[in-house]
């Protein structure tokens, strides 16, 4: 399949000298929802900015839809909408209005019928000819997103769209951003919120120090690389774990009322039923047992903080 | 051409005009009549006729090219530093508008705005004293060319402005100052050898000169030469406005 956003070996290094972006390789498949991933700083809008004519970029290619995003930028920019994480608004226009100049910009004639039906997705008809100034921080942030979604583009990213929004809010436009997948838009967003990648993204990829270094599927990266805990709440607390326990490298936890045992959910033996007979053995009763699994928030962190390898390791 | 785009955003800034009406026309225009009445009326009546012209009608032009200049500058200056300052910048540079177009949108309107000052400005004029138009043509040719350049100069101040002081800045304390000393309120034929000598220095001379001329047929340096004066300013503004989008001068990281 032809991935409808193409970025080859991106690199952005700022005037003051930060590198920004780093020989990034990404493709985006069309109507897909991809989550980009990253702490502050690791370079994720600046790899939107990039592709979207805000950033220059100091080398590399970017196609949307098989347009060069430098050389045809026209028309590969008609074809993307985007939603800035910084709220930016037309303080003393109408929502209307706003939203109408948005359309116009991107060459498209005058539809009131869509752009009405737009507002009504976006619970902002109520509020068609209210000041941007009176709204609230989420109703602005609808407002940008009708902006973005008023030259119906085939791409939409989201740069951090649900920052500083209540939970109903928040839900709300997870319904409206897989509603417009299912009209066959594809959706980048970076967030911050692991919780709003797991629950919508098809794919994730993870940004660190401008440096893509993961890209998978949700699914896959979660059997991947998600761990499983079995925690067991002792009748008796214990000062240190038994020798005899050492091959499981348990964890005491909750001053010793708790062994925690971490495995892989993929291994062919988990060693758990191993686990129970040697504790039985050693007569180590247990009041209750849990299991539960890593989330893609474990992930995330545990990637973003691990040490990057050598550069001649790298390099091999 | 994205022509659509280029209207929506001059209709854009045009709304901004009606929606500060106050501000953008009123101000001006009763500024520049309580310059007639104290220029044309209160002194104006005890001055002497400059070349066969009224001294009241004689400073018309020289009014007109103040409000025309500062006003051009501030209109295309705050267009496009009011986007900046609020974030807003990053729809127009995301949006499939070239350069060109986008600087359609922004002076184009800007200079709608000033010429119909301008305008407005004359008809005021016209109710204190008789004004008469040689050149009308002319007259025309240069207030759209003015308004362009100038539009233009303050489009390059609006992205080159890191604070609202530096948009008032260069109107404030460079162009006014030269248009008060460029002759908008007396021919520079009348200043002693020397000092017509250094205003001839002054671009904004050959600005209200050319005017000039296209109302009372005289001014105080040739109409080539006021011509060609402002024709270099236009391209220089062009030129600055050209390296600004090539280098993304204050407008792309």
């Amino acid at each position: 399949m032809q991935p409808i956003i193409s970025i080859s070996n991106l690199s952005k290094i700022y005037d003051g000298g930060v590198k920004a972006l780093d020989s990034v390789d990404l493709e985006i498949r069309p109507g897909e929802i991809f989550a980009l991933l990253g702490p502050n700083g690791a370079g994720k809008t600046t790899l939107i900015s990039a592709v979207c004519g805000i950033v220059t970029p100091t080398s590399g290619t970017m196609a949307a839809g098989g347009y060069d995003v430098i050389r045809d930028y026209k028309k590969a920019r008609k074809m993307i909408g985007l939603v800035p994480q910084e709220i930016s608004t037309d303080t003393f226009e109408t929502v209307w209005a706003t939203v109408n100049f948005s359309r116009g910009l991107f060459g498209k004639p005058r539809d009131a019928t869509y752009i009405e039906q737009l507002l009504k997705d976006l619970s902002l008809w109520d509020k068609r000819d209210a000041k941007i100034m009176e709204l609230s921080g989420g109703m602005k942030r609808r407002v940008m997103i009708a902006k973005a979604l008023s030259h119906e583009p085939d791409i939409l990213f989201l740069d951090e769209p649900t920052a500083g929004v209540d939970v109903e809010l928040r839900r709300n436009m997870w319904n409206l951003v897989r509603g417009l997948r299912e009209r066959g838009v594809t959706i980048i967003l970076t967030t911050h919120y692991i919780e709003e990648a797991e629950e919508m993204a098809d794919r994730v990829g993870v940004i660190r120090g401008g440096e893509i270094i993961v890209v998978e599927e949700t699914v896959a990266i979660m059997r991947k690389l998600g761990k499983r805990q079995l925690t067991l709440t002792l009748t008796d607390a214990m000062d240190a774990v038994p020798d005899s326990l050492a091959e499981w490298e348990l964890e005491l936890a909750d001053e010793g009322h708790q062994l925690v045992y971490t495995f892989d959910a993929n291994d062919e033996s988990t060693g758990i039923p191993s686990l129970l007979r040697t504790m039985s053995d050693l007569g180590i009763g247990f009041a209750d047992l849990d299991t539960s699994k890593s989330s893609l928030e474990d992930i995330f962190v545990g990637l973003v903080h691990e040490e990057p390898a050598p550069e001649e390791e790298t390099a091999a | 051409m994205n022509v659509r785009g280029v209207w929506a955003l001059y209709s854009f800034e045009m709304q901004r005009t009606w929606r500060t009406l106050w501000q953008s026309i009123v101000t001006p225009v009763i500024t520049t009549v309580l310059y007639f009445v104290v220029f044309g009326s209160a002194i104006g009546s005890r001055m002497e006729d400059i070349g066969g012209v009224d001294y009241g009608a004689f400073i018309v032009p020289g009014l007109m090219m103040l409000s025309l200049l500062t006003q051009s500058i501030s209109n295309a200056s705050f267009a496009i530093y009011f986007p900046k300052f609020t974030g807003t910048v990053y729809e127009m540079l995301s949006a499939p508008m070239s350069p060109s177009e986008l600087v359609m949108g922004y002076v184009g309107a800007a200079a709608t705005k000033s010429i119909m000052l301008g305008l407005i400005i004359l008809a005021t004029a016209n109710l204190f004293v008789d004004v008469r138009i040689e050149y009308p043509l002319a007259m025309i040719v240069f207030l759209v060319l003015t308004a362009i350049t100038f539009s233009m100069f303050g489009f390059i101040i609006g992205i080159w402005a890191d604070g609202f002081e530096q948009l008032s800045f260069i109107p404030m304390l460079i162009v006014t100052p030269l248009t008060f000393l460029g002759g908008a309120f007396y021919s520079i034929n009348m200043l002693p050898d020397l000092w017509r000598t250094i205003s001839l220095f002054n671009p904004v001379v050959y600005l209200v000169s050319g005017f000039r001329w296209s109302f009372y047929g005289e001014g105080d340096v040739s109409i080539g030469l006021s011509l060609g004066i402002t024709a270099i300013f236009l391209l220089t503004c062009l030129g600055a406005i050209i390296w600004i989008f090539r280098t993304g001068y204050r407008l792309k990281e």
